[in-house]
């Protein structure tokens, strides 16, 4: 039974797997097609390398993931700190149910309705609504990682803070920003994720002129099998490691000094 | 903090939920009642519920999205509740959600050269003796890339169940003589349905509105929601009718939504 259940596993671990590597090592495959290994190359890194639209792309991408989720970072932890600040409970569950509406609408909705909402703003097409909506859709999830370590937070804390005569300002500066800061981090990191991710979205609000990775990709591959794709998805795969290394670290380094300070206190 | 000073820190946020939140679904069910000739109408509701053809794809995408979520259930269950009794489970976990951080055009991409005419899938057929077959932009290609997306969707939640589970109710069926299978049943299995719940939740709604892998994988054959209001705003350019399309989709994650939110107080003993 044990021996079955790990089979199980392993067979579940390789689909999820294989795709992932098949992809990758005809990166490195010669000739232009994704099947039968035709011997080891360099080319298609080199390709992708010399390749100025995609490198203007990955620029753009890049920056466009970096804008938007440090902005959303900041209007998101704004958000988490008012709707924590708020004693109602009615308007507190009404506000976290707005909140949490585009973390489970559909992308092509939001896509959509983006896309109608930018046009009857007369707000054009490109780098603005891409940047606008990524903001937009990451909004919420900074929310939901900054608000449980608002909620962690002792007030009896911040009221010794008061006391002690620090301003509005001190207060937020000194005392919650810092106390939040791992869930700001953890905020800023899924936002960037989500931009990075995002296909749908970006496909419907991007107009002509403006590209991003997820976007090019679809019109690459709708015209077929190109090996360029498979060096950016090696480069992409490499670049997600180092993303979910330095996440897992992160939360680590959180849990191991949440030990300590149980480990202190008791 | 003074009153004026707490309602300026909420400006950013609120300007966003009315923008960002509020008004772009009300501009979606305000546009569905618009026609090409940007004259208010109800004919694009009659026209999605009168000719079939709507209709015919609103069900065809619910089924799909319906054997979607029950293959990844099917998958997901065995593989959270094996994995939750590893030892290094925290890093087994890790690489479940390591996949989920590839963009999902690139997986998309890798089945158009897994499933080709002369792709590894094809290899693999032919060397169990069946031979090649024409496996990309079919409806079975969809279900299974569609599948395969989603299953760490799945297994996150329903292992974070069986994580919130008390081992002692486990023990205690045991001992009361349950076998394995009864206490999985009776046991395990219904106070793990959050989870499960959690996981339909997050697979059925985004299954409606794949249309990247219909257009990618599925050939256009597989017409769901998605594709269907993707066509109508970027093709066809008649977006009163993709809005109402949107409507529909809106008011299927809703009903889903309900089906799928436990409203009962989460009880149980304190730990």
């Amino acid at each position: 039974m044990k021996k079955l259940s790990r089979l199980y596993l392993i067979l579940v671990f390789i689909i999820l797997y294989l795709p992932i590597l098949y992809l990758i090592m005809y990166s490195f495959s010669q000739g232009t097609t994704m099947t039968h290994y035709h011997g080891f190359t360099w080319q298609h890194y080199r390709d992708l390398l010399a390749d100025p639209r995609m490198l203007a792309i990955v620029a753009n991408t890049l920056l466009v993931a970096l804008l938007s989720s440090l902005i959303a970072t900041l209007v998101g932890t704004l958000g988490a700190l008012s709707i924590h600040r708020t004693s109602k409970r009615v308007t507190r569950d009404v506000l976290l149910n707005l909140n949490n509406i585009l973390m489970v609408s559909p992308d092509v909705i939001i896509g959509a309705s983006f896309l109608i909402f930018f046009t009857t703003l007369k707000i054009p097409l490109g780098f603005g609504s891409v940047l606008l909506s990524h903001i937009a859709f990451e909004i919420p999830i900074v929310v939901l990682m900054v608000l449980p370590r608002l909620k962690e937070m002792s007030p009896s804390m911040l009221a010794a803070a008061q006391d002690l005569g620090a301003t509005t300002r001190e207060l937020l500066s000194r005392v919650i920003v810092p106390f939040i800061s791992p869930g700001i981090f953890a905020g800023f990191f899924m936002a960037l994720t989500y931009s990075l991710d995002d296909f749908a979205v970006t496909f419907f609000v991007t107009g002509n002129g403006f590209s991003t990775l997820s976007v090019e990709i679809y019109s690459r591959a709708r015209q077929g099998i190109n090996l360029e794709i498979n060096a950016l998805s090696g480069v992409m795969f490499l670049f997600s490691l180092l993303l979910v290394g330095g996440y897992y670290w992160l939360q680590q380094s959180n849990q191991r000094r949440k030990r300590k300070r149980q480990g202190a206190a008791s | 903090m003074t009153k004026r000073k707490t309602w300026l820190y909420f400006l950013p946020y609120g300007l966003w939920l009315a923008l960002f939140v509020i008004a772009p679904v009300a501009l979606i069910v305000y546009q569905s009642f618009f026609n090409l000739d940007h004259q208010v109408t109800l004919d694009n509701y009659a026209n999605y519920f009168r000719s079939g053809v709507y209709l015919k794809m609103t069900l065809n995408s619910v089924w799909y999205a319906f054997l979607i979520t029950l293959f990844t259930g099917l998958i997901s269950y065995p593989t959270a509740y094996v994995l939750h009794q590893l030892k290094h489970r925290q890093f087994w976990l890790l690489l479940v959600i390591l996949p989920t951080w590839i963009n999902i055009l690139l997986k998309a991409y890798a089945f158009i050269g897994i499933f080709s005419q002369a792709g590894v899938a094809n290899d693999f057929l032919r060397f169990i003796g069946v031979g090649p077959q024409q496996l990309l932009f079919t409806n079975a290609s969809f279900i299974f890339v569609a599948t395969y997306i989603q299953i760490p969707f799945m297994i996150l939640p329903i292992y974070n169940a069986l994580d919130d589970l008390n081992p002692a109710y486990v023990n205690a069926s045991l001992d009361l003589g349950a076998n394995r299978w009864q206490t999985f049943r009776r046991v395990i299995f219904p106070l793990t349905l959050p989870g499960v719940k959690a996981g339909v939740q997050a697979v059925f709604i985004p299954s409606l509105s794949l249309f990247m892998l219909t257009r990618l994988i599925g050939g256009n054959k597989v017409i769901t929601l998605g594709t269907a209001i993707e066509e109508h705003f970027l093709t066809t350019m008649n977006w009163g009718m993709g809005s109402t399309i949107g409507v529909v989709l809106i008011v299927a994650m809703i009903i889903v939504m309900q089906l799928t939110n436990d409203h009962e107080p989460r009880g149980g003993a304190p730990r």
